[in-house]
């Protein structure tokens, strides 16, 4: 399948969290030209992993955002995270 | 003021707070209409939103302050909850309603 530049980049990056499952949904069709979005693409993540266990979603959703890193400045405007620990 | 310091002033005024884009009645992005819709759902009448799309210090300060680059940014006694993910998670499991109680603004 091909996918957009910026799919790509993601899913490379979140490699970092060893998922077992990572699904990466591009909704900016959805969203192109709304106030705020400022150019930025709207994506929607599905990732399972083991170093989830036993986190908050608050530290799970920095572990995503951390592993995004510089995408989440430059690319991506709103990133939709699911992020569960095998198992749950 | 120093940005920082006006937003934990902010935080301290009100038992919720909510960082958005555009106002509860005219929200402006799809995530911030969200977790205003989650909070009317939980029963919650009134709460503080401040638009971060009228002041950029404040929507690049906000991303710092809680080490989190999204908005919209839900806080409930001062802490932290998280964003339209985790708020709506937290209200389909009970959480947030629970917490809310807890912060004595739902009956």
């Amino acid at each position: 399948m091909l996918e957009p530049e910026r799919v790509v980049a993601l899913r490379r990056r979140l490699q970092a969290l060893e998922p077992l499952e990572l699904e990466i949904h591009d909704d900016s069709a959805a969203h192109a030209g709304h106030a705020g979005a400022a150019g930025g693409g709207h994506y929607r993540v599905r990732i399972v992993s083991p170093r989830f266990a036993g986190l908050s979603r608050v530290q799970r959703h920095r572990l995503v955002f951390a592993a995004a890193g510089d995408l989440m400045q430059r690319g991506v405007h709103a990133l939709a995270i699911t992020a569960l620990a095998p198992g749950e | 003021m120093d940005i920082q310091e006006k937003i934990r002033q902010q935080i301290a005024a009100d038992p919720v707070v909510l960082y958005m884009k555009g106002t509860p009645d005219f929200p402006l992005c799809g995530f911030s209409a969200a977790v205003v819709q989650v909070l009317r759902r939980c029963g919650l009448k009134d709460f503080a939103a401040y638009n971060v799309l009228e002041d950029e210090s404040l929507r690049q300060g906000i991303k710092e302050y809680a080490n989190w680059p999204t908005i919209p940014q839900l806080y409930i006694k001062g802490e932290f909850i998280g964003g339209a993910d985790i708020v709506r998670e937290m209200y389909e499991s009970g959480e947030l309603q629970e917490l809310l109680k807890e912060a004595g603004v739902l009956a």
